[in-house]
């Protein structure tokens, strides 16, 4: 896949840079893991690896994390280049998806690992101090002589936190944490870190494949596919101006028309899409005349009324969301496409109901125009 | 049919084996080792203490039994535990089956054709030979308890490398990562999360070897060449040859106690060792 143009600052703004990923890539035989990865990280910032399985995320937070060499280019850890450096030697900690927590030790012995293997030794009570006060961080207090295995898959992720943050490690990486935690728990996690991450000003690298804990949780998110990376922002630039079709279905949905560029005029450009109709919209990227593109036109951007203004559609399905509801619309050539409509803007003659027939209108600079990959 | 019956029903064969075959010997042997010799062999009921008393007279074989069977368990294990790391961990998975079967293929071959190979290796055309080629003149191997030794290990290496190998086997690799990841070298990761982890396979290990080695007797008889003897060398002789039903029931009644207590004993500190874990029981 060809990205063109615009992926997004790979360096973070104003900030002392932390680690670093200098034209970094992976083989393993055949496979391309991880192809051509540059990227700075921020010192306390909270970045993300978003993408699907496969997409090179994992092979990423190996490599920080010490566990993979790349086969070319440099990691570096506070402007040093350490890829020969050995994870026990990295001033890095990780949080396992399945958590690896040592099974014949007691939450304490457990939290206590890392600082047990400084030399020169640590003084015992000194450790058992940093032990109670990690616990008390992950609001574990008096759990210390539990087994691991008899704790609930919520508490067990506490204890591979503060196993990891007693360290104060330079990055503390999560391998997609929240995976194996029901939803309801997933969000009280999602603030805990959060919260936790502000506290102690430690840089975090999260991977996931999940675009909601991304968007909730980054500072800035990096999304992947096919090992590369597709864009670099924060979750708000990655919403707005994405700059391609797989970004912008990755991140949040969206209502896509694929066309070619017929006219560029000045901030606006003419597609005439594949089903014959012309459509304009606003370009993300740098795009030319009859490039293949799409256009993007994000669910909440569209406006559905009564009045005879704009595309004539039908409804065909309507899910209540609460303070949202979904339509599902059919328009005679563009097809089906999803409707977003908050609460209050609800007509008074009563809400739309399937079978009626509206007219859906955007204004022209929400539909934007990526590229078709 | 009730649950309780079926269990019953089920359990049946090999109960009936077990009195048979297991109950009811060693209640014929406990009851022999109190009564007196017949003057042409065999048993004449009584109840004496004698043939306990008179145990001392075979105290080479409780004392070669006793020092060769936990030699030979600590040798087999310091020997099976890096193979056994290795077809565990380091292996390339698609090798390993095949390394497998190669630690089994030995026993497919009968101990006794084995220990003959050995008879030759050991004996003065053997090994001893090919040191007098290098100058190295008068090694004598062959009957020795040094010749004992290298039988009982090649014998069971593959008792002890099985259990372990399941046990490195089940090991999430993830751990190890994991305590690398938390700052400690190889060695440490080792003693402080592989070696821990792989006890309950030490212990089977251990276990089989040692009950079966307590009982050895082809070995020694073959390697040993009547100079080191085991108490299983023992019993052969007296009930075979001089017929001593009488003292020969006494001497095995003793290495039954002898086993039962350094089982238990060995099976409270092993229990006592993986405490906080509960699959660290064994057998």
């Amino acid at each position: 896949m060809e990205i063109r143009g615009y992926i997004g600052d790979a360096s973070p703004v104003n900030n002392m840079v932390i680690a670093e990923l200098r034209g970094v890539s992976k083989r393993f035989g055949d496979v391309l893991a991880a192809s051509d990865l540059n990227l700075s990280i921020a010192e306390g910032e909270f970045l993300s690896f978003l993408g699907p399985s496969g997409c090179g995320k994992t092979t990423a937070l190996r490599i920080l994390a010490g566990f993979e060499v790349p086969t070319e280019g440099e990691v570096l850890l506070d402007g040093e280049v350490v890829n020969d450096l050995d994870a026990h030697h990295r001033p890095v900690n990780m949080v396992f998806q399945q958590y690896a927590l040592f099974p014949h030790m007691t939450v304490a012995q457990n939290i206590g690992y890392g600082l047990r293997q400084r030399r020169p030794r640590l003084p015992k009570a000194q450790i058992a101090e940093k032990v109670s006060k990690a616990l008390d961080v992950v609001q574990l207090s008096g759990f210390d002589d539990r087994k691991v295995w008899e704790m609930s898959g919520g508490q067990q992720q506490r204890v591979a936190l503060a196993r990891a943050i007693i360290n104060e490690p330079k990055l503390l990486l999560l391998d997609e944490p929240m995976a194996a935690l029901d939803r309801k728990l997933r969000k009280e996690m999602q603030i805990e870190l959060q919260n936790l991450q502000r506290q102690l000003g430690i840089t975090f690298v999260l991977v996931t494949h999940d675009q909601e804990e991304a968007l909730s949780m980054s500072d800035r998110i990096c999304v992947m596919k096919d090992g590369r990376i597709v864009q670099i922002g924060s979750p708000q630039e990655l919403y707005d101006q994405p700059n391609s079709r797989y970004v912008a279905g990755f991140v949040g949905t969206s209502n896509f028309f694929d066309g070619k560029v017929t006219e560029q005029s000045g901030a606006l450009i003419s597609v005439l899409l594949s089903n014959g109709l012309s459509m304009q919209g606003k370009p993300v990227g740098k795009v030319e005349t009859d490039q293949e593109v799409c256009i993007s036109v994000r669910p909440e951007q569209i406006n559905l009324s009564r009045n005879t203004d704009g595309l004539s559609v039908i409804v065909q399905n309507r899910i209540f969301l609460g303070e949202h509801t979904e339509y599902l619309v059919r328009h005679e050539t563009l097809g089906e496409f999803l409707v977003l409509s908050p609460r209050q803007s609800e007509p008074d003659n009563g809400p739309f109901k399937a079978g009626d027939t509206l007219f859906a209108s955007w204004e022209a600079s929400a539909a934007l125009v990526l590229d078709n990959t | 049919m009730t649950q309780r019956t079926r269990n019953w029903l089920l359990l049946a064969p090999a109960g009936t084996w077990f009195l048979v075959m297991l109950i009811i010997p060693l209640t014929v042997v406990l009851i022999f080792s109190f009564g007196e010799r017949a003057p042409a062999g065999g048993v004449v009921p009584a109840f004496t203490l004698e043939q306990y008393a008179n145990l001392p007279a075979r105290w080479a074989a409780f004392k070669n039994t006793m020092t060769l069977a936990p030699i030979g368990t600590l040798s087999a294990l310091v020997i099976a535990y890096p193979l056994a790391y290795f077809l565990a961990v380091k292996v390339d998975p698609k090798w390993r089956t095949i390394l497998l079967v190669l630690v089994i293929v030995p026993f497919w071959t009968s101990i006794l054709i084995r220990s003959y190979a050995w008879i030759f290796l050991l004996g003065g055309r053997g090994i001893p030979a090919l040191l007098g080629w290098f100058g190295i003149e008068g090694v004598r191997l062959i009957n020795t308890p040094f010749a004992v030794l290298v039988g009982i290990i090649y014998g069971y290496l593959p008792l002890m490398v099985f259990p372990i190998y399941v046990s490195l086997d089940k090991l999430d690799k993830k751990l190890l990562e994991a305590s690398s990841d938390l700052g400690a070298k190889p060695w440490r990761t080792f003693l402080q999360i592989t070696l821990p982890l792989s006890i309950p396979g030490i212990a089977t290990g251990c276990m089989l070897v040692f009950i079966l080695l307590m009982g050895e007797y082809l070995i020694p008889a073959m390697l040993g060449g009547g100079k080191v003897f085991f108490v299983g060398n023992a019993l052969v002789d007296l009930f075979l040859q001089s017929r001593n039903w009488a003292y020969g029931s006494a001497v095995a009644v003793t290495l039954v106690v002898v086993m039962l207590v350094t089982v238990t004993i060995y099976m409270r500190l092993i229990n006592r060792l993986g405490a906080n874990r509960d699959d660290v029981s064994i057998m």
